[in-house]
């Protein structure tokens, strides 16, 4: 579904992605961990060509992101991706921010979009806000709208980038709760995030990144926390301290 | 000091009061060439919002284009050529120079080239605005329309530009009222528009007092229009649960 081959990226003479190489199966939910800094963020954005890169082939089914001939938009229209910071569109309405690409990328007819970005909005629980602006609802409610936002284009993937380290802590677990549905139904997911609880209890497969832009682990989760023997030590001593607390 | 507003009612020729201040049968008294005077002012300052709007957006909109040096550098340009000259010289240079450069441009009336001068000098200001207010989103925004899929365009179209739009009412306000203030400056190539008329007519009667204070009232009351309705604008474009900019517009 998704292949990165011996990707780089500079920033000027900095590099923040080294030599990444990976594939996500379809249904597989990986999960991408690693220090701030070590190029996680840069990484998934790579995959819809938020962030270019100028090494290294980028395949998205069967697309091939890195060539510059790629028709982008289309692409993006069926990678969903959530935000760190929610990115709802603050102007519009809950059931406009749900149905504006449907309309506008997807030429779905109003009522269509409605009714498809409406669903969404049900199964993440928020349907008694839909006429609301983003700016009246809390922090998990707006990323809740942002998953269903990202959902109602029927996306082939979900990528997310940090979906819980902007939230209060009491409202981590509503949004996890969606993720965690959302990979029982087999979605195929890419997800940068520190919730070693999400990626013990849903990934297949788990990242690990370190300084440098480089991939320090790609293995099982079983083999990720099970088999600390095997692992790099810096893995081991990333694990030792957000496990500890 | 005894105020003479009668001054008004009187006929432009031969300076005799007419009945109800409004000249008949093609002549014109005081009061008819002030409100015609107006209009010109209006129209000088309309045309040029106009202009001014759709020129300063399209260049603060290409000076925010990701990957396309070539545009930024068009739009900076632009900015720094209107906004580094006086706009008394901007008039001039339009009236005398251009129309030198461009024979083609020789026919155009003085309101055209007042319209194009004041609308060019006013959308370096806005594209600065626009720039800015594109600017002050957050990054992660730009991100998001792409995202879900939309082209540059449709990123621009119905997000980012919605909502700079909202952030930059108060200084755009600023700049209409200016227009109207600026438009002043026409004189200089001959409009008859309210300070043409305020100089010919202190000439003329000597009641420098009242012609003054009488156009000040005019400009005071359209700029204090413009106010009105950008407040209200910006009342009617406010998203609830959004912090809202300053409530009044304008200073």
């Amino acid at each position: 579904m998704i292949e990165l081959k011996s990707v780089s990226k500079w920033y000027g003479s900095f590099q923040v992605l080294d030599d990444c190489s990976t594939r996500i199966e379809k249904g597989e939910v990986v999960v991408v961990c690693g220090p701030s800094g070590s190029g996680k963020s840069t990484l998934i954005k790579t995959i819809n060509a938020l962030e270019p890169v100028q090494k290294g082939e980028i395949w998205v089914n069967g697309t091939p992101v890195h060539d510059p001939k790629t028709d982008l938009p289309k692409l993006r229209s069926h990678v969903g991706m959530v935000f760190q910071h929610f990115e709802l569109f603050p102007h519009l309405t809950v059931t406009q921010n749900l149905t504006i690409a449907q309309v506008k990328v997807l030429r779905r007819s109003l009522d269509e979009a409605r009714k498809r970005g409406l669903k969404m909005l049900e199964r993440v629980g928020l349907m008694a806000h839909k006429d609301k602006f983003p700016g009246q609802l809390s922090g998990g409610q707006q990323q809740r709208v942002a998953i269903a936002r990202a959902l109602s284009m029927d996306p082939i993937v979900m990528l997310f980038d940090e979906p819980t380290s902007a939230l209060d802590p009491e409202m981590v677990g509503e949004v996890l709760d969606v993720m965690v549905s959302l990979a029982n139904e087999g979605m195929t997911m890419m997800c940068v995030t520190h919730e070693m609880g999400f990626a013990r209890k849903v990934a297949s497969r788990v990242i690990f990144m370190d300084v440098g832009g480089k991939i320090l682990e790609d293995c099982t989760k079983e083999d990720f926390f099970g088999n600390p023997d095997a692992r790099q030590p810096r893995t081991k001593d990333f694990l030792g301290k957000i496990l500890q607390h | 000091m005894a105020w003479d507003w009668q001054m008004f009612c009187e006929d432009t020729l031969d300076r005799t009061v007419r009945e109800g201040c409004f000249g008949k049968d093609g002549d014109i008294t005081y009061l008819d060439w002030m409100l015609s005077a107006w209009g010109w002012t209006v129209s000088v300052s309309l045309l040029a919002l106009l202009l001014a709007l759709v020129a300063g957006v399209v260049i603060g909109t290409i000076r925010t284009l990701p990957d396309s040096k070539w545009t930024v550098r068009f739009g900076n340009a632009w900015v720094e050529v209107f906004r580094n000259i006086p706009l008394l010289v901007q008039i001039f240079l339009w009236y005398h120079v251009v129309p030198a450069i461009f024979p083609a441009m020789k026919s155009m009336s003085g309101f055209v080239l007042v319209v194009l001068a004041l609308g060019f000098f006013t959308s370096a200001r806005i594209a600065e605005q626009v720039r800015s207010g594109i600017q002050a989103l957050p990054r992660g925004q730009r991100h998001a329309g792409m995202a879900v899929g939309f082209t540059t365009w449709q990123t621009y179209r119905y997000v980012l530009l919605p909502n700079a739009f909202r952030i930059i009412i108060p200084p755009l306000t600023s700049e209409t009222m200016n227009i109207f203030k600026n438009s002043s400056v026409a004189f200089a190539v001959s409009v008859t528009e309210l300070t043409m008329f305020a100089m010919q007519a202190q000439e003329e009667t000597g009641r420098g007092v009242e012609v003054y204070l009488a156009v000040t009232g005019l400009y005071i009351v359209s700029a204090f229009t413009i106010n009105r309705i950008m407040t209200f604008v910006e009342k009617r474009v406010r998203v609830p649960g959004l912090a809202a900019p300053g409530a009044a517009g304008g200073h």
